[in-house]
């Protein structure tokens, strides 16, 4: 607050009044501005988890009780009640065919095996069963299954069947998990070396202008729809590679694996370019005063230097092929088996709830099981990122870098 | 002179079009500390690097002229630079241990050269850190990552690190311009004691380090090799006015 009889140095002085605290009110509120926009963005991913959780919540209490009702009612007035009313009075009808449900756990496994033989068929059966049944039968039967049938959907979640529309639905999770798993491995088999290793060529090895070239380019394939890689791979991969390898069916794990890793590339690619090319040039010097060769340079010196970027960068790919749904629809065949073939169809979970959620209905077991592996794909990412952080921050690093 | 280690013959170097190097001629000899000195930009970074072909990894550098290394001209089409670098060390102005252990930074130019077996590796970090006169420093800490070090500490792991690849020639840029005098101290002793085994050439902005250190000075100016000679007669009695100017602190 000087007055233009203070400007020169002069005949300022430090008086209280001018060194007086004073309120900026732009400051103030860019600061808080910034910071509350930054606790929404967080606030909102655990507000997205909460609410994915809690509609899985009916599967963890079968007497999902009053509590429940009223937390959800909130978001959905008419599910509690149908909850507490129509159970009770259909809990008899629907006793007639459980029980052969839970004295069946061993036939579930003959079962099984005979469903994996016959696996497409047997697939194509589910939409049968889903027809026989007229719509408005189907809610109130199923309604009934969710009310008592939590402990037995909990039962049949480490089966290995994934029949969620059925007299005796089936959420064996064990398929689709083993079928998510497979895929993101091979995925990221191909897009984590392919990715690095291209990274590294640009970063380390590349003329200028070469990388002014590729680097636009291979980030182009991040802006492809996932729904045209899926599409490229239903069409062109899938039947090229069948006549490579010659295996039964056309879509599979490891077609559904190559589509991926195309969408997983340009991500990894990118951020452990960044990487790479943050490491410092002295390094780089450092190594060669020294008698290096530049590949010797480059993965000696420059990669493990670039350790943390490049685990970050693939722990995106893993992120985004494990919740890649459109390419896993459209190119992996999407039926739920267990195999350790990778030229088997899988189903992931991303996938499942992608295809299935517009078909449930709404407050039933099936729809509880798709909130639940919604749930689970966020716990999983979540544990990913937990287990990287400590295992980068606390080994590799000390391993690459000393202690 | 006796013994001339680096022979140089009408060497310019351009950047693009910009001349950085002007014709430069000089002999460097086998066993001594030879000081570079001038004012910034005068080009004698320059030179130094044109000795391990650093001056590769710039683009647009263009070099006319020889560079003699035991008569062998290191600019020849079929000399490979890889080859160049493990004769000729180079220790970098700002220190640059790589991020890892204090023994991987060592071990890692042996290893480079095929040198796989432990014990020799353990033998080769010992002598090299010996001789950097640090060893009693860092014996026991092999395993702590070299960038927890203090910089006097890392120059001369950087030191060492070189000498572990067991080069003729060292190269060394400023290597004390961002140390306190006690590090410096330390490098100076180091840098007498290293050159009964090895040819050593310091850039240096620091005059008294040029006089304390080296046995030959030469001084450099816009690109030109003003002046070269004995450190004493350089400091006590220079022949041209530019380096009288310099030495004493008149211009630069």
């Amino acid at each position: 607050m000087n007055s233009p009889s203070q400007l020169s140095p002069k005949t300022t002085t430090f008086t209280e009044e001018s060194l007086k605290k004073q309120f900026r009110i732009s400051e103030f509120l860019a600061e808080k501005i910034i910071s509350s926009v930054a606790f929404l963005s967080i606030a909102f991913i655990f507000l997205i988890f909460i609410f994915v959780f809690k509609e899985s919540l009916p599967l963890f209490n079968s007497e999902s009780g009053s509590k429940e009702k009223t937390e959800a009612s909130v978001i959905t007035a008419n599910k509690p009640e149908t909850y507490g009313t129509a159970s009770e009075e259909l809990k008899p009808e629907s006793y007639g065919t459980e029980p052969e449900a839970e004295l069946k756990p061993e036939t579930y496994g003959t079962e099984s095996v005979s469903n994996e033989e016959l696996k497409p068929e047997s697939y194509g059966d589910t939409p049968k069963e889903d027809l026989s049944v007229s719509p408005s039968e189907e809610t109130t039967e199923v309604v009934s299954q969710n009310q008592e049938g939590a402990d037995k959907t909990w039962s049949t979640f480490f089966t290995t069947e994934w029949v969620p529309v059925s007299d005796n639905p089936r959420f064996g999770l064990l398929g689709l998990l083993i079928g998510t798993l497979k895929v993101t491995i091979i995925a990221m088999l191909i897009a984590g070396p392919l990715a690095v290793l291209a990274a590294l060529y640009t970063s380390c090895f590349a003329s200028k202008r070469v990388k002014e070239i590729i680097k636009p380019i291979i980030e182009m394939l991040a802006a492809f729809p996932s729904v045209v890689i899926g599409f490229f791979a239903l069409m062109v991969l899938a039947s090229f590679f069948q006549d490579v390898f010659g295996y039964d069916s056309r879509l599979n794990a490891f077609i559904g694996g190559i589509a991926m890793a195309l969408a997983a590339i340009p991500i990894i690619y990118t951020i452990s370019e960044d990487a790479l090319a943050a490491v410092p040039k002295t390094y780089t010097e450092a190594s060669l005063a020294l008698g290096a060769s530049k590949w010797q340079t480059a993965f000696f010196v420059v990669l493990p230097a670039a350790t943390p970027g490049i685990f970050a960068a693939l722990l995106l790919g893993v992120g985004r092929v494990f919740g890649e749904t459109m390419i896993a629809l459209m190119a992996t065949g999407n039926a739920a088996l267990v195999s350790a073939n990778p030229f088997e169809s899988v189903r992931t979970f991303a996938a499942t709830i992608g295809s299935e959620m517009a078909e449930t209905v709404f407050g039933e077991t099936h729809y509880s099981v798709l909130f639940f592996i919604g749930s689970l794909l966020f716990i999983f990412s979540f544990a990913l990122n937990a287990v990287a952080e400590f295992y980068v921050k606390g080994k590799l690093l000390k391993k690459f870098q000393g202690k | 002179m006796k013994d001339i280690k680096i022979k140089v013959n009408d060497l310019s170097l351009y950047y693009g079009e910009k001349k950085a190097l002007n014709e430069i001629t000089m002999e460097i000899p086998a066993n001594k500390v030879t000081a570079l000195i001038g004012p910034s930009g005068c080009g004698k970074s320059t030179f130094l690097r044109c000795i391990n072909r650093m001056n590769d990894l710039i683009p647009n550098v263009s070099i006319k002229g020889e560079m003699l290394v035991e008569g062998i001209d290191i600019y020849n089409k079929n000399v490979d630079v890889v080859n160049i670098r493990k004769k000729i060390g180079m220790v970098f102005q700002k220190s640059n241990p790589f991020p890892k252990s204090i023994y991987e930074n060592i071990a890692y130019g042996p290893r480079i050269n095929g040198i796989k077996d432990k014990t020799q590796l353990d033998e080769i970090v010992e002598t090299s850190l010996r001789q950097a006169a640090i060893w009693d420093e860092l014996k026991d800490r092999l395993d702590d990552s070299a960038l927890g070090l203090s910089g006097g500490q890392q120059q001369r792991l950087c030191i060492g690190r070189t000498l572990a690849v067991s080069p003729d020639i060292i190269l060394m840029d400023e290597p004390a311009s961002a140390l306190d005098p006690i590090s410096t101290s330390k490098i100076e002793e180091l840098i007498h004691q290293l050159k009964e085994q090895y040819t050593i050439i310091i850039v240096t902005h620091n005059m008294q380090q040029a006089a304390r250190t080296s046995d030959q000075t030469a001084f450099f100016y816009m690109g030109n090799l003003i002046e070269m000679g004995k450190t004493n007669s350089i400091f006590t009695n220079p022949v041209q006015k530019q380096t009288e100017d310099y030495i004493t602190g008149r211009f630069g």
